[in-house]
């Protein structure tokens, strides 16, 4: 149930993810050090716009990728198509976009 | 346990993909509630990243990590072998993608411990 | 002296139990038949011996017998393969077989399965040569070594003996899947440079159920029996269909 412009979706936000996903774990590896609080993430990233858009890009593409590959997997395993299919990829693409872009609003927020 | 026609590492390398995929995406809405809370309730957020400072998050942790890694070569690999045309070493790089997450993802977990 | 007085048994001490698939299309179940064990016995050599001697009502097919035809693919132990081609010895697990129909087909009778959905996705791929000359033109000269027919010629030996599409999990999963087999043929002809359906051909690869929906499992070209590799073929197809999403020819 991939058509060519779902498979270049798919594809592209990938490779856009490529590098985010390598800055996203170096982050993580280099925070973790002494422990993780509240209060050194909003320091570094209240009121950062670098920070908003690198995981402003990151939510939306992963949103589009990730909603694209359940797609096929609810497709493959649950014999789902047509309507219904579309519906729950839309409704599953527009929650990772809303939980996403709020929980980057939540951190980067003057 | 594996039907017989699947015992073979592109197989493999294929359903590694896409468990890793339907777990990331799974554990994604969590994770961005749980970043939400730095807005909503902070000392939530605050207690939750303590809590999470337990070996056995830690580990949980590595697991995600190690997802991430898993799906992010495997995927790199996938895309070059479609775009660039390579043939028979593709066991060969799905087996390196593999290891190249767990260096990642063994990164990741001695930095936390 | 045994009961068909025939030397090459008496010798032999053992007995294969084979399980095999009876049915159709509304269903069916495994029944068990004793075979006696030969040296260099193939598994089309034990269908036709159960069907001789034990049950006349067997249904299977095979041709050539020699590995040429594809006729007799089954699934053997749970893998898609020629039967004419796979020595008992190779495959059985303590003298014990399981035969079946080729998987992701519809049955007719037993272990013949209806071959039509598997051609139908093969026209729908529109691999189907398109021509572009007459009689009364000459004959197009095809350079063997040019990389394009080269890379045609990789995947020209297929004879539709539906394995890979048998082996495919993805075929399985998506009905609208066009396979393997219908994929890599289409990939030949996108080589061909005789061919001029290239348009067509691409449109039709990148519908649902288009060449897209290939997860790279690679069970195609690890059963094909010709050793062709529809997997490669395929991510052939990606290639040329992303290089005319982006306005390529």
């Amino acid at each position: 149930m991939l058509t060519l412009r779902l498979f270049m979706l798919q594809r592209l936000t990938a490779l856009i993810m490529a590098p985010l996903v390598l800055g996203h774990l170096a982050l993580m590896v280099y925070a973790i050090r002494g422990g993780l609080s509240t209060g050194a993430i909003l320091a570094r990233t209240q009121g950062s716009l670098p920070w908003a858009l690198f995981y402003g890009t990151f939510v939306v593409a992963v949103s589009i990728h990730a909603a694209i590959g359940v797609r096929v997997i609810i497709g493959e395993t649950l014999k789902t198509r047509g309507a219904v299919l579309n519906l729950l990829s839309l409704v599953f693409c527009g929650l990772l976009l809303f939980a996403g872009l709020r929980a980057v609003i939540s951190v980067t927020m003057p | 346990m594996i039907r017989p026609h699947r015992n073979h590492p592109l197989w493999l390398a294929y359903i590694l993909h896409r468990l890793s995929g339907l777990a990331l995406a799974i554990f994604l809405p969590a994770h961005f509630y749980v970043l939400s809370l730095a807005l909503t309730a902070p000392k939530d957020l605050d207690g939750f990243l303590h809590w999470a400072d337990m070996p056995s998050v830690k580990a949980a942790e590595f697991g995600l990590v190690f997802l991430l890694a898993v799906h992010f070569f495997g995927g790199l690999r996938l895309m070059a072998f479609e775009l660039l045309a390579w043939t028979k070493d593709q066991k060969t790089w799905a087996a390196a993608s593999v290891a190249f997450a767990f260096m990642i993802a063994g990164g990741f977990l001695l930095r936390a411990i | 002296m045994t009961p068909m007085g025939d030397k090459r048994l008496s010798s032999d001490t053992n007995t294969l139990s084979v399980s095999v698939w009876r049915g159709d299309g509304a269903g069916g179940k495994f029944e068990i038949f004793q075979v006696p064990s030969q040296e260099s016995q193939t598994i089309l050599d034990v269908v036709v011996w159960i069907q001789q001697k034990i049950d006349a009502s067997l249904a299977y097919r095979y041709a050539c017998r020699v590995g040429m035809c594809g006729s007799c693919a089954m699934m053997v132990n749970g893998q898609p393969r020629w039967t004419c081609r796979t020595h008992v010895q190779k495959v059985a697990r303590d003298n014990r077989l399981e035969i079946a129909p080729l998987r992701n087909l519809p049955v007719i009778k037993d272990l013949a399965t209806d071959m039509d959905p598997f051609f139908e996705k093969w026209v729908r791929a529109e691999s189907v040569f398109h021509p572009t000359g007459t009689r009364d033109d000459e004959i197009v000269r095809v350079d063997p070594t040019e990389p394009r027919r080269v890379e045609a010629d990789a995947a020209i030996e297929c004879i539709n003996c539906a394995v890979c599409y048998a082996a495919c999990d993805t075929v399985q999963a998506n009905p609208d899947y066009l396979g393997p087999a219908a994929l890599n043929r289409a990939w030949t002809l996108i080589n061909d440079v005789k061919d001029g359906g290239r348009a067509s051909i691409l449109e039709a690869v990148s519908q649902e159920g288009g060449c897209h929906n290939c997860h790279a499992q690679g069970s195609c070209a690890k059963f094909c029996p010709n050793e062709l590799s529809p997997i490669t073929s395929i991510a052939g197809l990606k290639r040329e269909t992303v290089k005319s999403f982006f306005g390529g020819r």
